[in-house]
């Protein structure tokens, strides 16, 4: 698997091992005892993680294949279409590049607007700071992955108390992980075999973020802030236009959001 | 393909940058053991559903409501999203019956 599942001493490790005295008489079985004790915590963390993926075991998979299948559509074969989500990982952002790709060579452009679309990632890492806390090497692992859907997860979902968190939570960014590249992957292959009309199937990204949007209006406390980020990008949309509304919808928005605090309409 | 192999593998490393810069970002500025401020944790509580709510917005940027067909499969589609949803909670199914909604709508209602 990766070497981040590995015990390692800077991983604060804390098993019976780790006060460098021999687990059993013979130094070597008791490395592997405690091998053999870090296999099932690993194993552990598994059964504990995958119960959460189940809402997403399907969704993520199946946008991922409608990624694939629209790159596929657009010029770029698997190959391509699978290098994006496995090295930017980003996946609305990589919807929102599709026209980049196939309008001209702006590199520059594409690492503001990218920047810009994952700005939520900014709030999501400002609120995991305290969850991703002291987590070590894994922490670099556990950013690069982090998503809507881990961040929904890992922020929410507390491990039962014999599941090491960090374990947990490497599992849930690794299944995440690897359901969206391998999902980008078949939409790839599966576009050489597609004949059907795909005129609207981009409408599966819009579908996606209503969905979220609609899960955090479910919480009567998220509706402000929801209205406020609606009413924002409406505006700003209809001033600045569909190409530069991004950036002054986010300033708004922070302002009216920073005005509400003070005036406690959270 | 519009572009190179090359020109793409930047694209794919732009867009790979701007969201390793959005990400890594605040467990730079804010290490552990370093508390963010308070207005800094407000917002990581209240901007994802402000967020969600520009990314909807962002995805119907494109509608136009003056000319035909008005936004109406959009919209459609849209609220049959939104109610799936409020009433089964299975994203999947109000995803892809949302989409399936639009793409008929699309090719065979409005073309």
């Amino acid at each position: 698997m990766t070497p981040l599942l590995e015990p390692s001493p800077d991983l604060g490790y804390n098993g019976p091992c780790s006060d460098g005295a021999p687990f059993v008489d013979s130094g070597t079985e008791g490395v592997e005892v405690v091998e053999e004790h870090r296999r099932r915590e690993i194993a552990a963390a598994f059964r504990a993680a995958l119960p959460h993926m189940i809402p997403i075991l399907a969704s993520v998979p199946l946008l991922g294949v409608a990624y694939g299948v629209l790159m596929h559509t657009h010029g770029y074969g698997a190959l391509w279409s699978t290098l994006m989500s496995a090295i930017a990982f980003c996946g609305s952002m990589q919807f929102a590049a599709i026209p980049m790709l196939v309008t001209g060579f702006m590199p520059f452009q594409a690492f503001v607007l990218s920047f810009l679309v994952n700005a939520r990632h900014l709030f999501y890492g400002i609120s995991m700071l305290e969850r991703y806390r002291g987590m070590g090497r894994a922490k670099l692992f556990l950013v690069y992955l982090l998503c809507d859907e881990t961040f929904s997860i890992c922020c929410t979902v507390n491990p039962p108390a014999d599941v090491r968190r960090k374990d947990f939570f490497i599992w849930v960014s690794l299944l995440m992980y690897l359901l969206w590249v391998g999902g980008t992957f078949f939409g790839g292959f599966l576009g050489n075999f597609i004949t059907f009309d795909t005129t609207g199937l981009d409408f599966t990204l819009t579908a996606l973020f209503i969905v979220l949007f609609t899960e955090q209006c479910r919480e009567r406390r998220n509706r402000p802030a929801a209205a406020i980020g609606v009413g924002c990008s409406v505006v700003c949309l209809l001033l600045f236009g569909p190409q530069r509304f991004i950036i002054p919808a986010m300033a708004l928005m922070l302002v009216l959001l920073m005005a509400g605090r003070r005036r406690a309409w959270f | 393909m519009v572009l190179t192999p090359l020109q793409t593998l930047l694209m794919i490393a732009a867009v790979a940058l701007g969201a390793i810069l959005a990400r890594f970002l605040p467990f730079v500025l804010f290490p552990d053991g370093r508390e963010a401020p308070p207005f800094v944790t407000f917002l990581g509580k209240v901007l994802p559903a402000a967020m969600m709510g520009l990314l909807v917005v962002y995805c119907l940027k494109g509608v136009s409501f003056l000319r035909p067909p008005f936004g109406i499969p959009e919209l459609a589609a849209s609220a049959a999203v939104v109610g799936l949803q409020l009433r089964t909670r299975k994203p999947l199914l109000s995803i892809v019956v949302g989409t399936a909604i639009y793409m008929i709508l699309l090719q065979e209602v409005f073309r």
